[in-house]
């Protein structure tokens, strides 16, 4: 079983990061693009002998505990057979 | 006085932090490596600045669970002294003895400079010997110190008279101008800013050394 969990900033901490990536891709012929927020991608890798029910109670807790800092970041978690 | 400096791996201001307190304040100093689980007979703590663990993650995010990290929140339930220094700082947010965060500047460059930083209160045991509205010339060094906090955070820290320095100009985009905060029970103080950098004569500046001899004050008269 694998988990992937995408950490973002939320959406009131500034970004500025992102912000440089919109204005290069601007400055680089894309005027569409409005908005670009950067993250993190974790790929996560479980024995396979781990329940469904554990495996989403670790990943969900390692997540707010670890991966991210809840002051300034939120998640997602997605999970693959 | 002792104080303990916490060596993380990739702390490098480890040294600098041992030297101000041995050489220019003339107080004891010594090292505490980052997976000792006792702090030792030491009278206040110093979390020091630099890269504990490559700041892999996050700033400070694996650092907090160092061994060292529990004593150290032990230490400052204790009412001990704790000071948080760049890197340390973000170490002290990351680890919960401090409200809010520290994201990357808001102009994403590292800045390493000197800067002026307003005392905005002079009741804490870390600026006990300034005055009030008093500047110090100390300086930065850091990609990631814009403070962020949420409006309410920030708020109660400004009600409380918890922000303890702002920046005059400030360089990284920190909310509301913060450099440096202090706990609800202000025995705990992050600050972006190098006091230690700031305490040689030979570095052009010895305004760090009023937040160390405070601290001796304090612990002199506890």
């Amino acid at each position: 079983m694998k988990a992937r969990v995408y950490v973002s900033l939320k959406s009131t901490v500034l970004d500025p990061q992102g912000q440089t990536i919109r204005a290069a891709l601007n400055s680089h012929g894309y005027r569409d693009i409005s908005d670009v927020r950067q993250g993190k991608y974790f790929e996560i890798a479980l024995d396979p002998a781990t329940t469904r029910e554990k495996a989403h109670q670790d990943i969900d807790t390692i997540a707010r505990d670890v991966l991210t800092n809840p002051v300034i970041e939120e998640f997602r978690i997605e999970f693959l057979d | 006085m002792k104080f303990g400096v916490v060596v993380f791996p990739g702390s490098n201001c480890d040294h600098d932090a041992w030297y101000a307190v041995r050489e220019n304040l003339g107080e004891e100093a010594e090292f505490i490596w980052h997976d000792s689980r006792r702090l030792g007979a030491v009278d206040a703590v110093i979390l020091p600045g630099g890269f504990a663990y490559g700041d892999y993650l996050r700033c400070g995010a694996i650092a907090k669970f160092s061994p060292v990290m529990e004593a150290v929140k032990r230490f400052a339930a204790d009412g001990g002294l704790v000071l948080g220094i760049c890197n340390g700082f973000q170490i002290l947010v990351e680890a919960g003895l401090l409200p809010g965060a520290l994201v990357r500047n808001a102009g994403l460059k590292f800045v390493c400079r000197e800067v002026l930083l307003r005392t905005e209160t002079a009741e804490s045991p870390f600026t006990g010997a300034a005055a009030a509205g008093q500047v110090l010339r100390i300086p930065v060094a850091h990609g990631e110190g814009c403070y962020v906090a949420d409006e309410r955070t920030l708020d109660e820290l400004e009600a409380e008279g918890r922000v303890v320095f702002r920046y005059i100009d400030n360089p990284n985009g920190s909310v509301r101008d913060i450099a440096g905060v202090l706990n609800a029970a202000r025995n705990v103080i992050g600050m972006m800013p190098h006091p230690e950098r700031a305490s040689d004569p030979l570095m052009g500046s010895t305004d760090g050394l009023l937040i160390f001899r405070s601290m001796v004050s304090a612990l002199a008269h506890a």
